[in-house]
């Protein structure tokens, strides 16, 4: 046959994964920031701004997990068995949003500060177990007989908790040059002052992880360090620090979409850093996407599906996108 | 309790919220289906007011199917490891497939269904709402063809302990497949039947009678009417199916301990109460050979008995012999119903009789308890095997977790869930409550991608507020 399914595979759950980080990113970001700002009709407006495109949670997330087990489900069955409670508080997390996210625009004014409450616990819960799934995820699992052989509570290291809370400032930060993007007046001018602190912690973010992941990994290390995967791997951290730079000068300056881009920019590359330090395992440190995939029957049966749709969300997305182009003023929206 | 038995409640508990809304989408789906092709063929305006009307009850089920969908997902995996490892190759592309199709529909008819009235000609809206209708029943097909295989398994081979499939059309046509598909199927038609009728009796016994109600109730009750019985039969070809395939589940659905005597036939328990540990059901109350008569048709037949099988292969009796009965005694009573509004129709006192009225508010939710009781009654029916004959329920745990710790996401589930589906469902009964208005028809649908509605977001299609007096301060609305 000479086609790599479980590589094509791969490629489809990173995709995926990152379209759920971008796309679900800043909307977990708006529900982060909503504590910093107290108005309720500016509360509106950031909420108006990801209404039209609220969507990449369920879509990317269920797609991931259902292709996940599809192509490699002794993956599927380690990871989520292992990450089993911060798993749960994240879905948990996410549900919490999502609902408060709708019945917070049919309900009254009484009980809209519920929801407003249920909408910041649930973007919370959701953003920071999922950081530390994924740290927990960079630390490795211990596996045997194809059973996670690790307890109960390993993803919990101080390691784990740190990509947590990295991922609230992430989220954070997408949030605040969305807003930068898609609003004007006070409220952009208010997001500019939010997001710069919040480059500098980015920064700090990136910097620790670099420095902490190769020393706790000697293979990570490896893979980074040696010559000529040092020259051939150099433009990340050199395009992080030229990405941060251009940044700084933007975020309290003109720029109304440069921002927003430039931090995706920032995560495009943390992810990439990411992926270069585990490729090709999908459960680190040693099984490969090979030694996890399923027979070859079920990848290309499911192969077919895949292919034929995700094209059309991937249209539907961008045709919503650009419909919602332009700025969101206060009101809009309203009678 | 042992973390297995948590994890299977929890599964139960998770699946038994989330199946009541595809259930309600499904059959509503159809129901506005043939709502818009009435209006076509008619230009009645009842029927597109009527269609207005349901569909905000729809785009509310379908939100809640989305939402308690994604923790679906990650179930199998979380508290399932070792049955998604062994038998993710088929269960994994099948439900990729489920996912696939409901993101399709999202993404194309379901945007246009909802929101297109105004822009696209009746034809294409009429095509946009059957393809909708068509695609949930296709969404059903992949789920309970995934759900059938764990009950008859075949088209795979085992290799390196994992199962591979080798035949996928004999894998998704498997045998109870048929059977399984058409009773869910039929189930959600009735169980939306049942829905509609009780709302618009409910409405007739506050006085507001009007054209729209009463359309409701009539449809609805025809609907009942032809799929109550039709039920009826497939359950019995779907019983004999089980006897063929999985005897231990019928024998305890039956409560059938053991053999009599060649001749005698088998005895129709009617009531009673399974005893595991005593291996007998008490206080028995039955109908001599009729348990022959229903099962193999013939005076003397005989069917398994639980003594047929060693005291770890059985399913649990107590439970599934009980929970047959509610589904099988709700249905009896949804046949009643639906013979009481013909002799009422006949009579034209359909509309006014408040016994029969009161009779159809109790019933509304029965279509959706009658689901529960079954899927209790195949799954547990099913146990102690997760994949029928080829892997038990302990093997396919995840081996690591404690009772504590399924125990306390279970409870967590059972918060989260109650708060957020109370609210939705809540959010769907207000909306039933304030009934059809006589301009439903009129109000422009806007929404779409890159809206602030829009059909990713299918709950943004309902315009009502969440609280009492909530609708004025809706502000979203354009």
């Amino acid at each position: 046959m000479g086609i790599d399914l479980p590589l094509i595979w791969a490629v489809i759950i990173l995709f995926g994964i990152m379209m759920y980080v971008v796309m679900d990113g800043f909307d977990l970001g708006i529900g982060i920031l909503f504590p910093f700002v107290p108005d309720k009709e500016d509360r509106d407006v950031m909420m108006n701004t990801v209404a039209p495109v609220w969507d990449g949670n369920e879509t990317w997330l269920v797609l991931g997990g259902a292709g996940l087990l599809a192509a490699f489900p002794l993956a599927y069955a380690v990871i989520l068995s292992a990450f089993y409670l911060p798993l749960i508080l994240m879905l948990i997390g996410l549900i919490f949003r999502g609902v408060a996210f709708e019945f917070r625009f049919k309900a009254r004014m009484g009980k809209r500060r519920w929801w407003d409450m249920a909408f910041i616990g649930g973007s919370v819960t959701a953003t920071f177990f999922q950081g530390v799934t994924l740290g927990a995820f960079l630390n490795g699992l211990r596996v045997v007989d194809g059973n996670f052989a690790g307890g109960s509570f390993d993803w919990v290291s101080p390691f784990s908790m740190f990509t947590g809370l990295a991922l609230l400032a992430a989220y954070a930060l997408l949030g605040a040059t969305w807003l930068i993007m898609k609003t004007e007046g006070e409220l952009q001018v208010r997001m500019r002052s939010l997001a710069r602190p919040l480059v500098w912690v980015m920064l700090a973010v990136i910097a620790a992880l670099s420095a902490w992941t190769p020393l706790a990994h000697g293979a990570i290390a490896q893979r980074w360090f040696s010559l000529p995967n040092l020259l051939y791997f150099s433009p990340v951290p050199l395009l992080v620090l030229l990405v941060v730079w251009r940044l700084l000068r933007e975020v309290p300056g003109e720029g109304h979409a440069s921002p927003f881009v430039l931090t995706l920019c920032l995560l495009f590359l943390g992810y990439t850093g990411l992926g270069i330090s585990l490729w090709p395992n999908v459960i680190p440190p040693d099984i490969t996407i090979w030694q996890a995939a399923g027979p070859a029957q079920s990848l290309g049966f499911a192969l077919v599906g895949a292919l034929m749709i995700i094209p059309i969300i991937l249209m539907y997305t961008a045709w919503s996108y650009w419909v919602f182009r332009g700025k969101v003023r206060h009101g809009d929206g309203y009678h | 309790m042992d973390s297995i038995l948590l994890a299977r409640i929890q599964f139960g508990f998770t699946i038994s919220f989330h199946i009541i809304f595809p259930a309600l989408t499904i059959g509503l789906a159809s129901y506005l289906a043939v709502l818009e092709g009435l209006w076509l063929r008619t230009q009645r305006k009842v029927y597109i007011d009527l269609y207005q009307f349901w569909i905000k009850v729809f785009a509310v089920a379908f939100g809640m199917g989305v939402v308690s969908g994604l923790v679906m997902a990650y179930q199998f995996g979380t508290n399932w490891s070792n049955f998604s490892r062994f038998a993710g190759g088929v269960t994994g592309p099948l439900l990729a497939y489920e996912v696939l199709t409901a993101f399709f529909l999202e993404a194309g008819f379901l945007g246009v269904m909802l929101f297109g009235r105004d822009r696209v000609g009746p034809g294409l809206h009429f095509v946009s709402t059957l393809a909708v209708a068509v695609g949930t029943l296709v969404s059903a097909t992949w789920i309970l063809a995934s759900n059938s295989w764990m009950h008859t398994p075949q088209g795979h081979e085992i290799i390196d302990g994992r199962v591979v499939p080798v035949d996928w059309l004999r894998v998704i046509f498997n045998p109870s497949f048929p059977y399984r598909l058409t009773h869910t199927v039929v189930a959600s038609y009735i169980a939306t039947a049942l829905m509609v009728a009780g709302a618009a009796a409910w409405h007739l016994l506050r006085g507001r009678d009007n054209t729209r109600v009463r359309t409701m109730l009539s449809m609805a009750m025809w609907m009942l009417l032809v799929a109550a019985p039709i039920q009826a039969l497939i359950g019995d070809q779907h019983g004999l199916n089980t006897l063929e395939h999985q005897p231990a589940k019928l024998a305890a659905i039956e409560g059938h301990w053991e053999h009599g005597k060649d001749g005698e036939g088998v005895p129709l328990i009617l009531f009673g109460l399974p005893d595991m540990a005593a291996e007998t059901t008490r206080f028995a109350v039955e109908i001599p050979r009729a348990g022959s008569l229903l099962l193999t048709h013939s005076w003397d037949g005989k069917i398994p008995a639980l003594k047929d099988f060693a005291p770890a292969d059985r399913p649990n009796s107590t439970v599934v012999f009980w929970t047959f009965r509610v589904m099988v005694g709700l249905g009896m009573l949804m046949i009643a119903l639906a013979a009481w509004g013909l002799m009422l129709r006949r009579r034209h006192r359909l509309f006014a009789h408040r016994g029969f009225l009161r009779f159809a508010v109790l019933l509304s939710p029965a279509g959706l308890v009658a689901i529960l009781a079954g899927w209790f009654t195949t799954e547990i029916g099913r146990q102690p095997w997760i994949v029928y004959g080829l892997m038990r329920t302990v093997d396919g745990a995840s081996p690591q977790h404690s009772a504590a710790q399924v125990g306390f996401t279970l409870a967590m589930f059972v918060v989260v869930y109650f708060v957020v589906f109370g609210a939705g469902t809540a959010y769907g009964l207000r909306i039933i409550a304030k009934g059809p208005s006589s301009d439903e028809g009129d109000l422009p649908a806007q929404g779409g991608p890159g809206e602030p509605r829009h059909p990713m977001r299918p709950l943004s299609a309902a315009r009502e507020g969440v609280d009492a007096d909530g609708d004025l301060a809706a502000p979203e609305v354009k």
